[in-house]
């Protein structure tokens, strides 16, 4: 039994297939809450850091080059261990889904990060110069002028990650959030199945990036490439 | 100092390369000003360095007697990027690229800067971007985008995003270079017909002698980083002293008989 429901062992190999679904389908929820605010988290952090990279003042620059290259260049799972046992011996003390979606989040910000470099130094220096005759601030002209440009450019790469960050959250089972992949190791342990319900959670993840996919390229073709558009 | 724009031994170098060398100029207010001479001859970083595109390695640059890298009565000190920014308010510029915003509408492109740096109300920028669309003669096409327009419209969509800024200076890099032929005429019919009309201070760089002589109250031909030449343009042009300026509007003349 897992949040309040029963296997069923007694039956054929699809009632307990049937009967494990709801279980593995709660833990989904948990994935996929995991990813989109990681996500969201990445995406938000990941835009401060690319902007913060290409300052004019090289200790900022310096600094940010350093977090994202900390964030990018250990492991996932090092980084979610050290969240998990190492914050509450400074009194901070976060549910395990939450230090998750800290963990995905802050490492696939660093990746974001160089994602959105490259879009920023693709658009052309004449941007930069017209919106400095006009006087626009730095960040106005990020706002207004390079961002709106370089977002619809970086959208698949960042949708690259999306699908990625959706396969790295099984991690979190590892400091306790009990997830798809966390509900389906349970099921196998108390009912010596592990082949049912590790191929629905298989299954479930498959057809999660699929439609993670399918998302990231509607947007892609709904987004025109000369930027989103200004009236 | 009472001349509107002044250079003052203005010395420029990228690496080991003099772009400047002792640059003197001034222009008066409302004085336009053509600035010829071969590519590399410096004339586009002229432009660029008083629009603080471009820092200066020596010497000074002043706008109404201000100086534009160092404060006043702070000699030896680079100018903050507020005063700066204080300093470009006076100074528009058309690029030989229009460098228009491609996501955003041309009636946008003008306003963008008025509502955002000079916080005018949406409505009132609007109007107003309407006007000066109109006045470069594209009222109708305000809903447009960059992609939508000819080089010759988008370039007149810039010159009057420059102007919604309400310079009183203001710069044309090679502003019809990039055009194909057919267009330069409607672009420069604008520009000619802002310096009669307006009492703008103008510098233009541009190899076009016709619309030189035309919009010119003096000319300056640039050799080398230093002005060689210059006088009005019935003199420098018609009647050349030097014989690298000779030189150089001879090989015009003949690229234009060649082409």
């Amino acid at each position: 039994m897992l949040f309040g429901i029963h296997w069923d062992t007694s039956g054929t190999t699809l009632d307990f297939a049937l009967s494990i679904l709801p279980i593995l389908l709660i833990g989904l929820k948990v994935t996929i809450e995991a990813t989109i605010f990681g996500f969201v988290l990445a995406l938000v952090l990941g835009l401060v850091l690319a902007i913060l990279r290409s300052s004019r003042f090289r200790i900022v620059s310096w600094m940010a080059w350093f977090v994202i290259e900390f964030l990018r260049d250990t492991p996932l799972l090092v980084q979610l261990f050290f969240l998990f046992y190492v914050l509450p011996l400074y009194g901070v003390s976060l549910p395990a889904l939450v230090i998750g979606i800290i963990g995905l989040g802050a490492q696939y910000s660093a990746y974001c990060a160089e994602v959105y470099r490259g879009g920023i130094e693709a658009i052309d220096r004449g941007q930069w110069e017209a919106a400095h005759a006009l006087d626009l601030s730095r960040i106005m002209t990020y706002k207004d002028i390079i961002l709106p440009q370089a977002i619809p450019r970086v959208i698949p790469a960042l949708g690259t990650y999306l699908v990625a960050m959706i396969k790295d959250a099984p991690l979190l089972s590892a400091i306790t959030v009990l997830d798809m992949m966390a509900a389906s190791t349970i099921i196998g342990d108390q009912t010596y199945n592990y082949l049912v319900p590790l191929s629905i959670v298989g299954a479930l993840f498959f057809i999660s990036t699929l439609v993670a996919s399918f998302l990231v390229h509607k947007l892609d073709r709904a987004l025109p490439k000369t930027g989103i558009p200004m009236k | 100092m009472s001349a509107h724009v002044v250079f003052d031994q203005v010395v420029k170098r990228y690496d080991d390369t003099d772009i400047l060398r002792d640059f003197s100029f001034a222009a008066e207010k409302g004085e336009k000003v053509v600035l010829i001479g071969a590519s590399g001859s410096g004339k586009s970083t002229v432009l660029r360095i008083l629009m603080t595109l471009e820092q200066i390695q020596d010497g000074e640059v002043y706008i109404d007697g201000e100086p534009l890298w160092h404060e006043s009565g702070k000699p030896g000190k680079l100018a903050s990027e507020a005063y700066l920014r204080h300093m470009r308010t006076k100074v528009g510029m058309v690029f030989q690229q229009f460098n228009l915003f491609p996501h955003m509408t041309a009636l946008r492109n003008v306003i963008e800067a008025p509502i955002r740096v000079l916080k005018t109300p949406r409505k009132e920028a609007e109007e107003r971007g309407q006007e000066l669309l109109e006045r470069v003669g594209l009222s109708a096409r305000c809903d447009a985008f960059p992609a939508q327009l000819s080089g010759g419209q988008q370039q007149r969509v810039a010159i009057a995003r420059a102007l919604a800024m309400r310079p009183e200076i203001m710069l044309f890099d090679e502003p019809t270079s990039a055009l194909d032929p057919e267009m330069v005429g409607e672009v420069q019919a604008v520009i000619r017909e802002l310096a009669e009309e307006s009492d703008l201070t103008m510098l233009i760089a541009t190899h076009e002698m016709r619309f030189a002589r035309d919009v010119a109250d003096r000319i300056c031909f640039l050799n080398k980083g230093q002005i060689l030449e210059e006088g009005p343009p019935e003199e420098v042009l018609v009647n050349p002293q030097e014989e690298r300026t000779q030189l150089f509007l001879r090989s015009l003349l003949e690229d234009s008989v060649s082409n």
